[in-house]
């Protein structure tokens, strides 16, 4: 089982390194929908296939596809764009590669972190990880809605044209077809 | 649950710390080298990503399902994370004409 860890393993760094490498902001798209599918065959081979299945529903299926959808709205499939100065870009590489330094060397005396008998169950079953939802963590899953809710409204507002050729309510104008 | 295909017993958890952190360098080296938004928030998701992995791995590798309902979690702020930042970008893009990250920093309070 370990070569299919090591095939998505590849697939998903390959393709993260192409979203950053892209010209044209359409393929950098499509890199990370390969990237995220890959990470689905991930939570697979863990045994976590609530969250799979999940995580193709959210991330391949509809954040994608609202970034494809604001490329193509705002007519964003240009190949050539302008890009930083060289300096920031090395400074940019130097940055993440230092980060990984530091990350692996902060674990490199705490990688006895995996139990010693490896736990052999069904613990990303959608029964127990609902169970687990729907008991213990009921509160932040309500609260979640009215996170989506608000983010909901500030999209909407957000997105609203507020030129004053359009009318709100309650200004001079009255909206198209109202009463 | 014996039949089902599974790396938990084969691939130890440093494999996934390992790629985790290799995947998360990536998308921090990517959000600070390009100038176009649109790309700054798909690195953002990428790191977002790297993280709920490796939750995933620990939440398996120690039988505990409270890590899964973390990533869940995390996959829910990202959502409303994404919709906010994309409607801010199409607001950029209408008032100033460009979607270049650099033009933010006429921003300042």
């Amino acid at each position: 089982m370990e070569y299919l860890f090591y095939l998505f393993a590849a697939v998903s760094v390959i393709s993260a390194l192409l979203v950053v490498a892209a010209k044209s902001p359409i393929n950098s798209v499509i890199a990370l929908i390969v990237c995220f599918l890959s990470f689905a065959g991930h939570y697979i081979l863990l045994n976590a296939q609530f969250l799979a299945v999940v995580h193709i529903i959210v991330y391949t299926g509809a954040i994608m596809v609202l970034f494809l959808f604001v490329i193509m709205l705002l007519n964003l499939n240009k190949s050539v764009e302008p890009q930083k100065k060289l300096i920031t870009r090395l400074a940019a590489v130097l940055a993440g590669g230092l980060f990984l330094i530091t990350l692996l060397g902060a674990i490199k005396n705490g990688i006895g972190i995996a139990p010693k008998e490896a736990y052999d169950g069904g613990v990303g079953l959608v029964k127990s990880v609902g169970t687990s939802l729907f008991t213990e963590f009921l509160l932040p899953f309500e609260i979640s809605s009215v996170l989506f809710l608000s983010a909901m409204v500030g999209a909407v507002m957000l997105g609203k044209k507020s030129t004053p050729s359009l009318p709100f309510p309650g200004g001079e104008g009255k909206l198209p077809g109202a009463a | 649950m014996n039949e089902i295909v599974t790396a938990i017993n084969s691939v130890p958890l440093d494999r996934y710390v390992f790629l985790s952190f290799v995947l998360f360098s990536i998308g921090l080296a990517g959000a600070l080298f390009r100038r176009n938004t649109i790309i700054v928030l798909m690195c953002l998701e990428l790191m977002f990503n790297s993280v709920n992995l490796l939750l995933t791995a620990f939440s398996a590798h120690h039988g505990d399902a409270g890590g899964q309902v973390f990533v869940f979690f995390i996959m829910l702020v990202a959502a409303a994370e994404v919709t906010v930042g994309l409607a801010i970008l199409v607001m950029m893009k209408r008032n100033v004409d460009s979607i270049d990250i650099n033009q933010l920093n006429r921003m300042r309070g």
